[in-house]
Parts: structure tokens; C-alpha cells; sequence
């Protein structure tokens, strides 16, 4: 297995040359990335080319990378606290800081594809260039399945598919604003809705519960996965 | 002359035939429909958001939750996903018993579909049968989960407790006489795994049930046959997988070509539709039946044999025995660390994909280093074959919308997640 992804990596690094962002094989799965300009020719060669030959897209989702990385606890540190920072705040003034502040790009669109003829199976991560207001081709009209997923990633995170047919919240209900998946939405949502009596009708209104947090978000440097990267990097070297 | 318009016609959220939450709004010309654009989202509870504010272990109950008729099957997609990104295997022994129970609940998934199924073409019998044998097997979930349904039985680095050596009788109760206890506890003496042969011994007697009733029926066949016909090629642009590929004569198993768990080690065939209409898609499906039975026999006959492990040693990651927790310090820090921060997971992300009933069921995780996930993707069957609707209703009557639904198998748990 690992031996025929090599040689699809080869085999796909020679073809795309320049377009290569970049390309990996971990835990047997080969990752490649393209920037969203090439995403189109880069899809029809994966789908095209003889030993590619990906004739389905399994899977094609978002990814927000805002909060990639942050921890609640700081287990470096000497004393012990409850390990709960606020998550969330409701102060619009501060989600429109943390946008600035985050350097790099933002949202990411990851797609699963798989070729039933030579068995493999492949990913492809493409980075938006403008975080404001994230952009990428629609690979529709290559793939069909694609339609819902990127109508999915469209709804959740916000992601933009240009030359998509119908690009319609999917899951949401209807007349929901904001997307869900981003990091920066709160997990208990923005509204919540009641039957009011006086009006005779279902009312929104803000959220009254207030986020916690149960088991705080740690990041803690394990020794053996620290220890089994150095190996691999290592034999990697002699080879 | 007056003008003729298409009309559209709301179909659901609670219409009987809808499996659950489904609004189709419905464009059509007479009878005849001209375009379908399901409505979907009514059951969005969010899982995936869900799973990022908890750690690893806390999620596996919300998997049994996605496709709530084949609980296990959606388990053993995260808890794989999660083994690869930790490196770890589980023992051999929980790899029979997780094959084994994803045949089972297979079989549990198809028995649903097929009652469903008939009871939406208008055969009610069909219903009353498959609930007789479901019963069955969710006595087992029960036996070794303490659920019938939402069993969290999976677990990374193997499954939660080893099969029990009894398998519990029914009681006295109102409901039931002295005569029904007797039957019903007749094939109950012995283990688990004795109840699982003795049923896998009477199953293929129930399927040939099902098909006296279904296949060469003509009223089935009329409703069924060529109806949602789909073409290799647009199966395989539809991103059909599963039954739904096959009927259409694909040969594709992920159980054979990628195998996971004990697939490798035991032996089944696969079957495949030729005009993948939806009476070919019933036809594989009622195979599958058979070979899942088969399936379980072999697990049944390696359990038997062969004792073991079911859980990883490794306390990092799997709990320690609660008798070892009374009087050892390691494994009382171990338990204590698992149950307040869980256990982190590398950076890196992985894709761990299952032959799931209804086809591929994948999890997509993206991990910083932390003890939650950074982002989780659920790929479920379900959501590709309901986009499919629109193009598999085209042309059709009204009445086989409902055969179409049927024929895809669609349960919202996991299509909205």
C-alpha cells in the first residue's frame, strides 16, 4: 500500500510540478495542497489521468483554522487554575479583533477522493487567500456529489463556490444567520426560540444560558508521539 | 386555452413515507415530476461542533446517534479513526467481536430498511416480520452494551468488556404469559454467543420469509422494477457507495478492497446488482442478509476458540480494571487523567472509512495536539444519496418517490447529523 502511494506521489508531484504547494504521506494517507487557482486543472488531472483516475469524490468539507493550536490550560504553568478561560464573548468589537489578529489563512476546503480502479484514495487541501470573505472554485461539474458538500461547507463556515449552481443553506434553518462551524460562533448558538403566548406565535430571542466549559482544551506535548515523529524524521534522513 | 403550469407539491417534513424528517418540495407536471429538491437539516443537532468542545471518548455515544439503526457500524468509523491517528491496534479478539457486531448490526440495519421499505410500497406483514428478529439481535446489543440501541460499545484500543457468559432470560411480567417465557427463553440458557449461533442457525429460514413474500411478488415488482435506475458512471459521479453502488453493478466493498478489523480473515462474497434499479438494490441488499449470517457464524467459531484481551494495555489511552484502581496508585492517576482531561491525540489529521450498511461512513479528523478534536467530519452515506433524489425522481410518478426513498435507505440521524 504505502510502496503505490509513493509512486502516486511521484507520479502526481512530476505532473503538477510549480502547482504544488505541497505534498505528504502520514499515516498512509497522501495530503496534497494546491492554491485555490489551480484547483480546477488540478482536479480535472486527478480525475483524468490514467494512474490517478478519481472517479469519486467521497467527502469535501471546510475547515476554520482561527483557534488551530489554542489551549484553555496552560500546563506549563507552575500553579494549578480551574483551566477555563472564557471561550466566547458576545461583544461583537472582539470577534472583529480576532479576526485581525489572525495571521495566515483562515478557511481551509479539504476533499476526499477515491478511484475505485486502482484502489487508492487521496486529499486535497486548498487554503482561501482572502479570509474576509473566502473563495473557492466549485468542483461540481467534475464531480456531481460535490453539490451538497460544498452547499454544506457554504452553510457552516461560510466558504464561497464560485461557478456553483445553487449555492443554498442546507442545514441551517431557514432565515439562520451567521455560520455555525466557524470558530468564533459560540457552541450554545445565538438565539433560542420559545411559543409566546401574548403573540400567539414562536418568538426568537438571545441565547439565556450561559458557555462553560467541562473539561477544558489541553495540548500537552506527549513524549511517545514526540518520540515516534523524531524516529520517523530520522529514518527519513537516511533514507 | 387555459395555460398549463407545473405545480409544487410539499411532500413531508411529517409525512410517514418521509423515514423520519425529510421536506421534498416537489415540482410537478401532472403526475409526473420534473424536478425534486429535498429540504434537509430538520434533525441538524450539530455532532460535529459537538465533538470539538469534548474530549475523544466523550463523542463515541454521539456516533451511535448519527445512523441510529446501525449504531455499532458508525462507532467502529470513529473509534478506527481514532486508533490510526494514536497507532495503536486493538486486540485481536475485539477485532473479531467488532466484526462481528458490525455484521449484526448490518443485519439489524437491513431488517429495518426492508420493513420500511415494504410497509411504504404497502406491504405491512413485512414490518411485524423483521421486528420479530430485530428483537433478537438487540437483545444481544443489550446483553453486551446494557442498551438496546445507543450502545458505545467501541472504544479505542478495542471494545468496552469482553462478550458475557450469560445471556439474560426474560422475566414474568404482565405482558407475557408462562408459555411465551418458555419459548422465549428456550434458546436463552446458555452464553451470548450461544443465543448468537442459534440465531444465526434460524436466519436464513427467515429470509427465505421474506423473499417468499417479496421477491416474486407482483405488486413488489411492480413498484420496484425499474424504478431510480442508475448507471454505473452516475453512481459513481453521485458518489453512491454501498448497496446503492452495487445495485448498479460495481463491484465495490470497502470490507474486501480496504479491509479493516477481520474482514481479511473470514469469508464472504460480495453482491452485485446488474440493471441498478431498485429491485436490484433489494435483491443485493437480501444477499447481504445471508452473508452477514455467514460472517457471524465464523466469528462465532473464532470466539469460541479463542479467549483473550479486548482492550489495549496501554493505560494512557484505555482505562484501567476497576479491581486494579483499588489498590494501585498508577492505575487509580491513569483512571483519574482519562476520566477529567481524556487523552491527547497527535497533531495531524486522519480519514478512517467503514463499509457501513448503507454504504461508506468516514471520519475526517483534524487534531492540534489536544485532548478534543480540532475538527471532525462526519462522511455519512446518507447525505450523498439523498442529494442523488432529484436526478433518481426525474420522470417518475409521484407514488415512486417513496420507493426511491426507500430503495436509498435514508435515516436523518445521519444525513442532517
Amino acid at each position: 500500500m504505502t510502496e503505490a502511494l509513493r509512486t502516486l506521489e511521484t507520479h502526481i508531484t512530476k505532473s503538477l510540478s510549480e502547482k504544488l504547494i505541497s505534498s505528504k504521506i502520514e499515516i498512509n494517507e497522501l495530503t496534497i495542497e494546491v492554491a485555490p487557482v489551480d484547483l480546477l486543472s488540478t482536479v480535472i488531472f486527478l480525475r483524468d489521468d490514467e494512474s490517478c483516475c478519481f472517479e469519486q469524490l467521497i467527502d469535501l468539507c471546510g475547515v476554520d483554522y482561527l483557534a488551530y493550536g489554542e489551549s484553555e490550560w496552560d500546563v506549563d504553568a507552575s500553579s494549578f487554575s480551574r483551566g477555563v478561560k472564557r471561550e466566547f464573548s458576545f461583544d461583537d468589537s472582539e470577534l472583529d479583533e480576532m479576526d485581525v489578529e489572525f495571521e495566515g489563512k483562515r478557511f481551509a476546503s479539504v476533499i476526499h477522493l477515491l478511484s475505485i480502479k486502482h484502489n487508492h484514495r487521496i486529499r486535497l487541501k486548498t487554503y482561501c487567500d482572502d479570509n474576509e470573505f473566502p473563495v473557492v472554485d466549485s468542483v461540481t461539474d467534475i464531480w456531481n456529489s460535490a453539490n451538497w458538500f460544498e452547499r454544506e461547507a457554504f452553510d457552516l463556515l461560510g466558504i464561497m463556490y464560485s461557478g456553483h449552481p445553487d449555492l443554498r443553506r442546507i442545514l441551517t434553518d431557514y432565515g439562520f444567520s451567521g455560520h455555525p462551524f466557524r470558530k468564533d460562533f459560540p457552541l450554545i448558538g445565538q438565539v433560542e426560540m420559545r411559543y409566546d403566548e401574548e403573540q400567539q406565535r414562536v418568538v426568537y430571542e438571545p441565547v439565556s444560558i450561559e458557555p462553560r466549559v467541562l473539561v477544558p482544551r489541553v495540548i500537552r506535548d506527549d513524549l511517545r508521539f514526540t518520540a515516534a515523529k523524531e524516529n520517523k524524521t530520522k529514518t527519513e534522513a537516511e533514507e | 386555452m387555459p395555460e398549463i403550469r407545473n405545480f409544487t407539491l410539499n411532500f413531508g417534513p411529517a409525512h410517514p413515507a418521509a423515514h423520519g424528517v425529510l421536506r421534498l418540495v416537489l415540482e410537478m407536471d401532472g403526475e409526473v415530476i420534473q424536478r425534486a429538491d429535498p429540504h434537509i437539516g430538520l434533525l441538524h443537532r450539530g455532532t460535529e461542533k459537538l465533538a470539538e468542545s469534548k474530549p475523544y471518548n466523550q463523542s463515541i455515544g454521539y456516533m451511535d446517534r448519527l445512523d441510529y439503526v446501525s449504531m455499532m457500524c458508525n462507532e467502529h468509523g470513529y473509534v478506527l479513526a481514532l486508533e490510526k491517528m494514536l497507532g495503536i491496534e486493538a486486540p485481536i479478539r475485539a477485532q473479531y467481536i467488532r466484526t462481528m457486531f458490525d455484521e449484526i448490526t448490518r443485519i439489524l440495519n437491513h431488517l429495518l430498511w426492508i420493513g420500511a421499505h415494504a410497509l411504504d410500497v404497502g406491504a405491512m406483514t413485512m414490518f411485524l416480520y423483521a421486528f420479530r428478529e430485530r428483537e433478537d439481535l438487540m437483545d444481544v446489543y443489550e446483553a453486551v452494551s446494557g442498551a438496546r440501541l445507543h450502545a458505545t460499545y467501541y472504544r479505542p484500543g478495542g471494545v468496552y468488556r469482553d462478550l458475557p457468559d450469560v445471556m439474560p432470560l426474560h422475566e414474568k411480567s404482565r405482558w407475557h404469559s408462562d408459555a411465551d417465557i418458555e419459548r422465549l427463553n428456550q434458546t436463552r440458557g446458555g452464553t451470548v454467543l450461544d443465543f448468537i449461533e442459534d440465531f444465526t442457525n434460524r436466519f436464513p429460514k427467515c429470509v427465505d420469509e421474506y423473499e417468499t413474500l417479496l421477491t416474486d411478488n407482483r405488486i413488489w415488482k411492480q413498484r420496484l422494477v425499474d424504478i431510480g435506475i442508475v448507471s454505473p458512471e452516475r453512481a459513481l459521479q453521485l458518489g453512491l457507495t454501498g448497496a446503492m453502488l452495487r445495485g448498479s453493478g460495481v463491484e465495490w466493498d470497502l470490507r474486501k478492497k480496504q479491509p479493516y478489523a477481520m474482514y481479511d480473515q473470514v469469508d464472504f462474497d460480495i453482491p452485485v446488482g446488474k440493471n441498478g434499479d431498485s429491485y436490484d438494490r433489494y435483491l443485493v441488499r437480501i444477499e447481504e442478509f445471508r452473508q452477514s449470517n455467514r460472517i457471524i457464524k465464523q466469528c462465532v467459531d473464532w470466539l469460541r476458540k479463542n479467549p483473550g484481551p479486548v482492550m489495549h494495555p496501554d493505560h494512557k489511552i484505555t482505562p484501567p480494571k476497576r479491581e486494579e484502581m483499588k489498590g494501585d496508585m498508577e492505575a487509580l492517576i491513569h483512571h483519574f487523567k482519562l476520566a477529567t482531561e481524556g487523552y491527547c491525540l497527535p497533531e495531524g489529521e486522519a480519514y478512517a472509512a467503514i463499509e457501513h450498511p448503507k454504504g461508506e461512513f468516514g471520519c475526517y479528523i483534524i487534531s492540534d495536539g489536544a485532548n478534543k478534536p480540532y475538527r471532525l467530519k462526519i462522511r455519512a452515506p446518507g447525505f450523498a444519496h439523498m442529494s442523488a433524489m432529484d436526478e433518481l425522481t426525474k420522470g417518475h410518478m409521484l407514488a415512486d418517490v417513496v420507493t426511491v426513498i426507500g430503495t436509498m435507505d435514508i435515516v436523518f440521524g445521519e444525513v442532517d447529523r
